[in-house]
């Protein structure tokens, strides 16, 4: 049953990311992938807030599954960041492509610890 | 180079039914001024996909378990493959003539998106922090980024050549009269 609940959430959270991907190009019409970023930081505090009430002793399987392991592993991608990074290094953004690796991963890991410390300021 | 973006969206919304389009856009309730904007094949095939990566993702976890404060090797290696297949995805939607317009949704954005994951990669990077393993989550920090970036690379360079040595056999194979590059 959690299995469904986790495919579920696959499904739920990778439209959630093409829908805000669209939103955030034509919010704003730049070659930096903001839409990527959102996503991504988006999906590492919420997956920081789940694993740290599963540290903090509040840990339901339902949840961690479907919003851990489904939504938030759905919603945030490896490959897409990977393939913009290219992109824009091989169109002539070296400077950005570099931009877009630190603030992916400064900000995710931010959001992370972020969601992790909101948890521990609630449970623990 | 916008302006014909709206025309395809308009159509498609007007075309499932005779009564909504009726409404006018002033009057209509929100959800459906946001639903007719949507392409629903797209959405069905962005989530077929994305409950089929979260699925193969979540097989790879359950058979390399890794111990707390342990180095994360699952989401590693499904990082770096799903990097090498989206570099080999865009190599062959640039390539292929006539790809269907749903391979796209369905691969890139489903399967490849939920196979690959940036939230477990930044949690399981605090939390070896929080274990006071500030040395692992450097070297595992560092390698998904500079593995992931040399496999995009991988898979678009080995997709142009096997791309390249598919034609000339094509050419080759068809005689002169084949040449349509």
């Amino acid at each position: 049953m959690t299995v469904v609940l986790m495919l579920l959430g696959g499904a739920v959270g990778a439209n959630l990311r093409y829908l805000i991907d669209r939103r955030a190009q034509r919010w704003r019409d730049s070659p930096f992938p903001w839409g990527t970023l959102t996503v991504n930081v988006l999906g590492s505090v919420v997956l920081g807030f789940v694993a740290g009430g599963a540290l903090y002793g509040v840990d339901a399987e339902a949840v961690r599954l479907g919003v851990g392991v489904g939504l938030c592993g759905s919603l945030t991608t490896y490959s897409t960041f990977g393939y913009e990074t290219f992109r824009l290094a091989t169109e002539g953004a070296r400077a950005l492509s570099l931009v877009n690796v630190a603030t992916n991963v400064l900000a995710g890991l931010g959001a992370a610890a972020g969601g992790i410390l909101l948890a521990a300021a609630i449970w623990a | 180079m916008r302006a014909v973006r709206g025309v395809p969206d308009a159509v498609s919304g007007v075309a499932g039914g005779s009564g909504p389009s009726a409404c006018e856009p002033g009057r209509s309730p929100w959800w459906r001024r946001w639903a007719a904007g949507k392409r629903w094949d797209v959405l069905v095939a962005v989530g077929l996909g994305g409950a089929a990566g979260t699925g193969a993702r979540y097989a790879v976890a359950v058979g390399m378990p890794h111990p707390a404060g342990g180095f994360p090797f699952a989401t590693l290696l499904v990082n770096v493959v799903g990097c090498f297949l989206i570099g080999m995805l865009v190599v062959v939607i640039a390539e292929t003539v006539a790809s269907h317009r749903l391979v796209r949704p369905f691969l890139g954005v489903g399967v490849l998106g939920g196979f690959t994951t940036f939230s477990t990669y930044t949690v399981d990077t605090a939390e070896l922090v929080m274990a006071e393993r500030a040395g692992t989550a450097l070297v595992y920090l560092a390698s998904t980024v500079l593995a992931a970036l040399a496999a995009v690379v991988a898979g678009v360079l080995v997709t142009r050549r096997l791309v390249r040595v598919t034609r000339r056999f094509a050419r080759r194979g068809s005689g002169t009269k084949g040449r349509q590059r």
